[in-house]
């Protein structure tokens, strides 16, 4: 329920981001996030709710890639 | 990492018999996953608490939403609640009896519905977003949980802890200072099995220094005084409410309501919910492994008689239940 993932903020359009998460571009609501094109965000249930570094988001992938497996 | 778990070991030798609580379902995930409890010393033993907002929320509320359901009531709700057994069905069950249930997985998208009860679930990550769908005018069943008051009852309780590993998403909206007043070692952690591990060290440094302090191991997304735009929503939507939980009873304000009435689904539609009754499957433990009590295997239904697949508890539902993580990883 508390899992957030990291994506990049492509676009905004007021308060609905275009994020790509890996390859998959999806909406986020960034009302409680002050971020700019090209941050990388951690999003979760469709809301941004920080701005996060990319080293640490690119980590976040090797993991998520890794739950995916099992 | 070598000299991390070097570290854990020369730390440990020095201490007696430590229990440490992990009160994320994300943490629990990649402890057992990554097979961090076999890493440990044989006396640090590491407790998974209340980290799963599905598990907690109280079976009176699981059998009023799917009541309403059944009533004509159109919902919407994210996927994990639809599974979680209430006592004569669940919501899918609901579902297959031609009741309106809509699953999302992002909250924007319940703006969709606005003619549905949004049934807003979650610890402080997920609150903002209620309050959010509040503001722009949906009613909602709230079964908000706030953590700080359930870990202040298991401080109390019947097991010692010694220290916490911290949410590391829930802290992010509260901000580390938030947790200032447990008076016990904390460290909010990250969701790496590296950061788990150094948190857990951090975690025994304290224990052994006797600070009873919280420290950040999540700084990078975690700042002292939180997501202020997001708390400010949560405040400005959303009430302290006395909450009944699954395995703790009843906690003074450890839950949010609607701070408008005229939105608040447990008020509207109250002469559906009065006349529920709940019967609690005494024979499922869940109640006792949200508290550390006892684990999922411990209980007696774990595995042939409920699984993921068919699950008869809803620590069995979620994939931050511990029922379901140990189904997973350790069965």
């Amino acid at each position: 329920m508390c899992l957030a993932i990291p994506g990049k903020v492509e676009s905004i359009n007021g308060e609905e981001a275009i994020v790509d998460f890996k390859g998959i571009k999806k909406k986020a609501n960034i009302a409680f996030c002050d971020c700019k094109i090209g941050d990388y965000i951690l999003v979760h249930v469709g809301f941004a709710i920080q701005v996060v570094d990319e080293k640490r988001a690119r980590e976040t992938y090797r993991l998520l890639d890794e739950k995916c497996k099992t | 990492m070598q000299d991390v778990i070097n570290k854990i070991n020369e730390l440990a030798n020095g201490l007696g018999d430590i229990s440490l609580m992990e009160v994320c379902g994300g943490h629990t995930n990649v402890i057992l996953k990554y097979g961090i409890r076999k890493i440990l010393p044989s006396n640090i033993k590491l407790l998974s608490g209340p980290g799963c907002p599905v598990c907690v929320t109280s079976q009176k509320e699981i059998d009023s939403i799917i009541e309403m359901a059944l009533n004509g009531i159109k919902i919407v709700s994210y996927g994990d609640m639809v599974r979680v057994p209430g006592t004569k069905m669940s919501l899918e069950g609901a579902r297959g009896k031609g009741a309106d249930v809509k699953i999302i997985d992002s909250a924007s998208q319940a703006l969709n519905y606005k003619d549905h009860v949004f049934f807003g679930i979650g610890f402080e990550t997920t609150a903002p977003m209620t309050a959010y769908l509040l503001k722009k005018g949906l009613n909602v069943f709230s079964a908000h949980r706030l953590l700080k008051p359930a870990m202040k009852v298991l401080l109390e309780g019947e097991i010692r802890i010694d220290g916490f590993i911290m949410p590391g998403h829930v802290s992010v909206i509260t901000g580390a200072d938030e947790w200032k007043e447990l008076n016990v070692p904390q460290v909010i952690s990250g969701f790496t099995p590296e950061l788990v591990m150094v948190s857990i060290c951090k975690l025994l440094e304290l224990i052994k220094n006797k600070q009873n302090i919280v420290v950040n191991n999540y700084d990078e997304a975690v700042l002292p005084q939180g997501n202020i735009a997001a708390k400010n929503m949560i405040k400005e939507q959303l009430k302290p409410v006395d909450a009944e939980w699954r395995g703790f009873g009843m906690i003074k304000s450890s839950a949010l309501e609607p701070v408008n009435d005229q939105q608040n689904a447990r008020i509207i539609y109250v002469d559906i919910i009065k006349n529920v009754k709940t019967d609690i499957d005494t024979a499922c433990r869940c109640g006792d492994v949200v508290k550390g009590l006892c684990s999922p295997h411990e209980c007696p239904l774990f595995g042939d008689e409920c699984s993921p697949q068919m699950p008869r508890g809803a620590c069995m539902v979620s994939d931050e239940g511990a029922c379901r993580i140990t189904y997973v990883y350790e069965r």
